[in-house]
């Protein structure tokens, strides 16, 4: 029942983009069109769970131990930009297709905040290693969720007639908030 | 190059919110207020120039091809420094801005100037550079914060104006995105005409 309640929350209640605003750049950046966003949400809910794993390890054995804890900033962000690396390389050697699929977005998931902002939201809730990883992946969902839904949103905003002045990143920023408006009637689920 | 312009750009021609579209995540989420606004307007400036001065020294014993992983060391040093210095002297806006402090770190504004600016041009350009775009990403945090504190709170710096109810949902997320989308439309309508 817990696990059901963090993953409502994650999804809907609390979305990671809508409600949370991390992510914010490929949400704009790369929603042009419905199947960049599915490739981008592939690579997010891979690499955003294996992080999460892997900052809570080091988290929880490394840095607690050595009291060391005010670097978790630096150390996540290097375990981040590692683990995109070679997950990069192990996807190029091992699944040529699915590197093919998600090659692309790998480099720019380093700097998407989302990944570093769920391994720090983990570590504030204070999760246990299987509820971060849930967290994890239902927050993953959430961004696929959000950019799937808006992209297909301005696929048809294209066709519209719209005014001169708030054409493009203007208008997407009203309709991510109209957006934002219908994820607000979740709130109180959880 | 002339310093003023180099100083100067930042604000309007080349704004990091309005015209680049950088650093969008934290000028989204903190500005309910436009007090809080402000303050993470400084810390990513302070982080800016500490990171802009740094990058543009060390640039030529860094090899290439490890030099944005080092950027992202340096950087994310100043941020810890923030995050300490905020956690000490201003606990109630740490408290406020919360995840957002580190995520400093990842504000693509900071490793585009650093990448961009910082590993090409001299010391004096760099810092120049990192305090005009600075101080124009906190201009946008600033306004943005105000605009949404006016209409959902009736209040700017925390001072009341009006009384009754205002329009909550400017404050919430949604009020976010809309009031950015049209603040956006008005500052492209500006530049074209001057």
């Amino acid at each position: 029942m817990e696990y059901f309640g963090i993953i409502i929350g994650a999804i809907f209640v609390s979305n990671i983009v809508l409600a949370q605003f991390l992510g914010i750049c490929p949400f704009l950046g790369v929603s042009g069109k419905v199947s960049t966003s599915v490739g981008m949400s592939g690579a997010v809910l891979f690499v955003m769970t294996l992080a999460t794993l892997v900052t809570w390890l080091i988290y929880v054995y490394v840095l607690v131990p050595l009291g060391i804890t005010f670097l978790q900033t630096i150390s996540f962000i290097l375990v981040i930009a590692a683990l995109v690396q070679m997950v990069e390389i192990i996807l190029k050697k091992v699944s040529p297709p699915l590197y093919q699929a998600l090659g692309i977005f790998l480099p720019l998931i380093t700097t998407n905040c989302a990944v570093l902002g769920v391994a720090l939201l983990t570590q504030s809730k204070n999760y246990d290693l299987l509820e971060a990883i849930v967290f994890a992946v239902a927050n993953a969902i959430g961004f696929g969720l959000a950019m799937i839904l808006f992209s297909g949103l301005r696929e048809h905003l294209n066709l519209m007639m719209v005014p001169k002045g708030m054409r493009g990143v203007p208008i997407a920023l009203v309709t991510a908030g109209i957006l934002a408006m219908a994820f607000m009637g979740f709130a109180g689920m959880v | 190059m002339n310093q003023w312009k180099n100083f100067t750009k930042g604000f309007i021609k080349e704004n990091a919110v309005f015209v680049l579209l950088l650093g969008l995540c934290p000028t989204l989420a903190v500005t309910s207020s436009a007090i809080n606004g402000l303050g993470m307007g400084l810390a990513t400036t302070f982080v800016l120039v500490a990171s802009n001065m740094v990058v543009t020294s060390v640039k030529s014993f860094i090899p290439d091809k490890v030099r944005i992983p080092s950027f992202i060391v340096i950087i994310a040093s100043f941020v810890t420094i923030v995050e300490l210095v905020m956690q000490a002297y201003t606990p109630a806006l740490f408290d406020t801005l919360g995840i957002f402090i580190p995520l400093i770190v990842v504000n693509c504004l900071v490793l585009g100037r650093a990448e961009g600016f910082a590993s090409k041009q001299s010391f004096l350009s760099s810092m120049i550079d990192g305090l005009g775009m600075g101080l124009g990403f906190t201009f946008a945090l600033t306004l943005l914060g105000s605009v949404r504190e006016m209409l959902g709170n009736g209040s700017i710096f925390d001072v009341k104006f009006a009384t009754g109810d205002a329009i909550l949902i400017f404050i919430l997320q949604p009020g976010a995105f809309i009031v950015l989308g049209y603040l956006i439309a008005l500052i492209n309508k500006l530049r074209k005409t001057t």
